[in-house]
């Protein structure tokens, strides 16, 4: 289990408060100024060298992202965008920081604008996080009358204004470009990349667009150092990152870990187990539903890392873990996944408009057992028309649950699924349609 | 996409008051000159806010001059996303989350406490017309599963019992407490902790 000394959210649980002075206690804003007098380049070297991967789902090293801003200010001015639109199901990480941890969140808003030179940093909540958004908002206002951002912020000689933009119920917009259309006061509805928004993002101008537990982890990684990130984990998997356990376990959590740290100890240790015991379980979604499940028996060993998921042919995601035991139908639960997915498709492109309510049609009478036997290959097919046939990842975090099922629990469907819809010749019926067909063959 | 139509019975104007005003003038000064489009969102919810949970064709007409942006830009915004409510929904919108993580843990109890105490059918107002409920996707807050929303509030760690009770309160006017109903600390492991316990005991 990782240290207490290493973990970077000490106010998860909301223990002691989440105003400047307790933050300060905990060691934000404390000298901020002397990071940012090391310079643009060491923030970002030290960055790279902490091999920070976006905490979002994609992973995406956030130093490369950054050095992806262009050097010099150029007649377009340039943003930052925190993207706290955290909606995948089996995640609530975002909203813990924006709560009790809203100051690791601002000053990683300074020292990232600061990096890739923005004067302005718009953060975009999702609007049923009203509240929590509300708290985020009084630690800004406070911040401000602390002078820590607004005219020369806390020091360092930057000016930086944070607002905040609510969502308003899609899922869509927690991709980065549908983001910046929400903000630019458009539908949710994800622009063709290239120009990728580092280059022409929000308002035309170079964006940088980074997850909110990412931003918050950057103020602790450049006072501890790349190195001491770097030390936790293994290679190119480093740090800490807030595992949130939920489903059929006894005590869900959210619960600050180490990289690579192994699945059965988040949720023996953390999550007090499965319901009914270990033994009882039956898969394990990994990181928010759109990663494939992994079933039981590769459980055991699985360790939580973005390139050991993926060996796995699933992935890290957001880490929201959803335990899934034996007392629930599996083929129902993703049933439910895929309704999702038909509900916040956002209707810009043809495969995933009509194959997210297809998958879900589909599925819902395979969970009842109304399906025939050949509709099986049929849902593979329909996912791999999807995946990789759309604008955003969309398509494919609707279609990799599916095929995960598929890939696990064919068995399972099958042994549900077994109508046969070949009339054989026998069953002489006058009225179906295709008879003659049956006849000819045999003519 | 679900979908989604205004309601038949429109209100005939509909315009700012003297507090939606000076909230809205707030919200254009955050972005930049000539972008003020940005606020269609926030204009949004002010006008729902103001008309009683529910936003009519009047207000959007009223926020596209407002913003100076085309009436059909605002008609798409307020029809794309789900949290614009285009009928009338009560004083009390109870959502109910009932995606997988909620769902293996019972939400679908919850559905019918709504059923027994709301209305039969979601989206219909209740006999005295104060409250509504709607089944919706994840709202965020998995680890407190099964939970719902009342109008900004979350109620987590719910049972049909308990779910119930919150009921009866909001057909009788109050707001009951929100937060979670097993009594834990918002996202820790229920008597179950084992991190930062010098924090915890301090």
């Amino acid at each position: 289990m990782l240290k207490d000394k290493d973990r970077i959210f000490k106010n998860l649980y909301n223990d002691k408060g989440s105003d400047v002075a307790s933050s300060q206690e905990r060691g934000d804003w404390v000298n901020t100024k002397e990071i940012t007098d090391k310079g643009r380049d060491w923030i970002i070297n030290e960055i790279k060298e902490s091999q920070l991967r976006g905490r979002g789902g994609a992973g995406f090293p956030t130093g490369l992202k950054w050095s992806f801003a262009p050097k010099e200010v150029g007649s377009r001015p340039h943003y930052l965008v925190i993207n706290g639109d955290e909606s995948e199901p089996g995640t609530c990480k975002d909203r813990d920081i924006l709560r009790f941890e809203p100051h690791k969140l601002i000053e990683g808003c300074l020292i990232a604008s600061y990096a890739v030179q923005a004067h302005v940093c718009y953060i975009y909540i999702r609007g049923e996080y009203f509240v929590d958004g509300q708290k985020l908002q009084a630690a800004i206002d406070e911040a401000y009358k602390k002078k820590l951002i607004g005219k020369n912020a806390a020091g360092t000689g930057w000016d930086l204004d944070i607002y905040i933009h609510y969502g308003a119920g899609a899922y869509i917009c927690g991709e980065e470009t549908a983001l910046l259309e929400s903000i630019e006061g458009k539908k949710g509805q994800p622009r063709l990349k290239p120009p990728f928004p580092a280059l022409i993002g929000l308002y035309g101008c170079p964006t940088i667009i980074n997850n909110v537990e990412t931003i918050a982890v950057v103020p602790t990684i450049l006072r501890r150092g790349g190195k001491w990130f770097a030390s936790l984990g293994r290679e190119k998997n480093t740090g800490t990152k807030i595992f949130c356990i939920s489903g059929n376990v006894n005590t869900p959590c959210n619960v600050e870990e180490e990289m690579n740290i192994p699945l059965k100890e988040l949720i023996e240790v953390h999550a007090g187990g499965v319901i009914g015991g270990w033994d009882n379980l039956q898969a394990v979604i990994p990181g928010g539903s759109s990663m494939p499940l992994i079933p039981k028996d590769k459980c055991e060993t699985l360790t939580m890392d973005f390139d050991s998921l993926m060996a796995e042919k699933s992935g890290l995601g957001t880490a929201g873990i959803v335990v899934i035991n034996k007392d629930q139908d599996i083929i129902k639960c993703m049933a439910r996944i895929a309704r999702f997915y038909k509900h916040e498709s956002c209707g810009q492109c043809t495969p995933c408009r009509e194959g997210s309510g297809w998958m879900w049609r589909m599925l819902e009478r395979m969970a009842k057992g109304d399906a025939t036997k050949d509709e099986v290959d049929m849902l593979g097919d329909v996912t791999n028309q999807i995946a990789g046939h759309t604008i955003c990842a969309f398509g494919e975090g609707s279609s990799w649950p599916v095929q995960g099922l598929l890939r696990h629990f064919k068995k399972e469907i099958e042994k549900r699924n077994n109508l046969d819809p070949i009339v054989q010749k026998k069953n002489n019926i006058p009225y179906l349609v295709d008879q003659h067909l049956l006849d000819k063959k045999n003519a | 996409m679900s979908l989604r139509r205004p309601a038949k019975d429109q209100p005939v104007s509909f315009e700012f008051n003297d507090l939606s005003l000076e909230a809205a003038n707030l919200i254009l000064a955050k972005y930049p000159e000539g972008k003020q489009q940005s606020a269609v969102m926030a204009l949004l919810y002010i006008a729902q806010k103001q008309n009683n949970n529910w936003i009519p064709l009047a207000a959007m007409k009223y926020i596209a001059k407002f913003l100076d942006m085309p009436y059909i830009k605002v008609y798409e915004v307020a029809t794309f996303y789900t949290m614009y409510n285009l009928a009338p929904v009560g004083k009390y919108f109870v959502q109910v989350c009932t995606t997988t993580p909620c769902m293996i843990r019972g939400a679908y109890k919850l559905i019918e406490a709504c059923k027994e105490k709301i209305s039969d059918n979601e989206c219909e107002l209740s006999n005295d017309k104060s409250c509504s409920w709607m089944e919706v996707e994840c709202l965020g807050a998995c680890v407190n599963a099964p939970m719902m929303q009342i109008n900004d509030d979350y109620y987590e760690d719910l049972d049909k019992q308990k779910t119930l009770d919150i009921l009866d309160k909001i057909l009788n006017g109050e707001t009951p407490k929100p937060g979670s109903y097993r009594g834990r600390v918002n996202n820790e492991p229920e008597n179950n902790r084992k991190t930062l316990m010098d924090l915890k005991n301090a």
